[in-house]
């Protein structure tokens, strides 16, 4: 029988939990690397056991763990992230230059095919790759020296790389994004890479459709449909169906579309999800009412998603990398869906998110949440 | 050579699979200073790389102290020599990590 383990990232550790398919009874692991910030962690697709962690710390600087038989045990690999020649300067908050600095990983993206392949989005931007599991990386730095670069200014929450999105149909075809430099793509595994941010509109931008400087908030994607994107901005739910070169709005009837997180059934690819949080400044649900928006048409249409949600006092955020979907499918073709928030609650929908149970309730605030189907 | 007790932080002895104490041995060759007793430190311990000093820089991680025989020596060269107390074993090098939030 099948069974599914999601494996979230808090702020003071990981915790990996596991059910059967049925989706009702949990079992919680952890905490593992106590006291740590744990940004990702993300299994193999092409082996379940194989699963890479990214933990850091203030005090402590960036560690990258790895398990080889699926977060039972965990042995640290190489951290050491090295600009590749002389970093030069980005834009700093006050439009001053500002050199290159390795802070963190936000996110680990293990190869679809090759379990010891795996990339990692920095904070200062820049993706880095290994190919022997962790023991030594070797920065893209094709992207950090593009020629839009020295313009890039960080997002409140730095000058993150967030998102990586591998194309399951052409190898050499990467998709990143960068918080607030925007979207970016490469057709040559990495060498060369162009701004896909055309039909982005920002109104924090002196220029609103500059050609960089929108602050993406994450992307995705179905497997089935890879020209098709589904954004989160920082403002605005946006679609593109080639590959990120043209983007349109599909924000549609949602109250407000603000928010971090967005994913895509596994199934069906026009179905996405977002989380609607109230505004910049404001990082909670609209009313203190954590709802779910889903639409079945590929944006623009959207219903909202409440069962067994808390819809009052509710004043929690869900964060960029807290989403995620399963493969199962049941008889009405439903997968499960997935979120954490930064109240320490993690939800499971196991029926495509008509509604929705507590996993658990009490963790530490969650940064991150990826689910493994297993056989 | 010299026997140099050097008390690390706990999140580090978790980090490192330490679970003889608090403090770790590592034998330094003269003259023993900070540098001798980090890199000994990340040659017996490799997962501590890039955790006291950052791993591209070589310098002390912004939240890190180093403190011995009641003083802090976080901002003496790291190719000073160590206090005698140090040296001889009588007190402990403190690796610590500093009181910033949490």
């Amino acid at each position: 029988m099948s069974s599914v383990r999601v494996l979230a990232g808090t702020r003071k550790g990981a915790f990996i939990l596991t059910s059967d398919g049925q989706r009702k009874d949990w079992k919680v692991s952890g905490p593992h690397f106590t006291g740590w910030e744990i940004y990702h962690l993300k299994g193999s697709p092409a082996d379940p056991n194989r699963i890479y962690a990214s933990q850091c710390s203030g005090w402590f600087g960036q560690q990258v763990q790895r398990s080889d038989d699926g977060g039972e045990t965990w042995n640290p690999v190489s951290a050491q992230f090295t600009y590749d020649g002389v970093p030069g300067t980005h834009q700093w908050y006050d439009g001053t230059p500002h050199p290159w600095e390795f802070k963190r990983v936000w996110h680990l993206e293990p190869s679809l095919t090759e379990p010891d392949t795996v990339y990692a989005g920095a904070e200062d931007a820049a993706l880095f790759k290994s190919t022997d599991g962790g023991q030594n990386w070797t920065e893209l730095s094709g992207l950090r020296t593009n020629a839009t670069a020295p313009g890039w200014q960080p997002g409140a929450g730095g000058m993150c790389l967030h998102t990586i999105i591998l194309d399951p149909t052409n190898s050499e075809r990467i998709v990143i994004a960068i918080s607030a430099a925007g979207a970016f793509r490469t057709d040559d595994g990495g060498k060369s890479w162009k701004p896909i941010n055309k039909g982005l509109n920002s109104k924090f931008l002196p220029d609103p459709t500059a050609e960089v400087g929108h602050c993406v908030h994450h992307i995705a994607m179905n497997q089935k449909t890879p020209k098709t994107l589904f954004m989160q901005k920082h403002w605005d739910v946006m679609r593109s169906d080639d590959a990120g070169d043209n983007w349109t709005e599909v924000s549609g009837n949602l109250p407000t579309d603000f928010g971090f997180v967005i994913d895509v059934h596994t199934h069906e690819p026009e179905t996405v999800y977002v989380v609607p949080i109230k505004s910049d400044s404001e990082h909670f649900p609209l009313d203190g009412k954590l709802q779910v928006f889903r639409s079945k048409s590929g944006g623009n249409e959207w219903e909202p998603l409440t069962k067994g949600l808390p819809q009052q006092d509710c004043y929690v955020n869900v964060l960029r990398d807290a989403m995620s979907v399963d493969a199962l499918q049941d008889s009405k073709g439903d997968c499960g869906i997935y979120f954490g928030t930064t109240g320490g609650q993690i939800y499971c929908s196991p029926d495509a998110g008509n509604s929705w149970n507590a996993i658990t309730e009490h963790l530490p605030p969650v940064l991150s949440i990826e689910v493994q189907t297993l056989a | 050579m010299s026997r140099i007790r050097v008390e690390l932080p706990a999140p580090l002895l978790r980090h490192a699979k330490i679970t003889s104490g608090h403090e770790i041995a590592l034998e330094i060759e003269a003259p023993v200073t900070l540098r001798r007793v980090l890199d000994a430190l990340e040659e017996a311990y490799p997962t501590l790389r890039g955790c006291v000093r950052d791993q591209n820089t070589n310098e002390r991680r912004a939240f890190i102290r180093f403190f011995a025989c009641n003083e802090d020596l976080s901002h003496e060269s790291v190719d000073a020599p160590l206090p005698e107390e140090i040296v001889n074993g009588r007190e402990p090098l403190i690796i610590l990590g500093a009181i910033a939030g949490g």
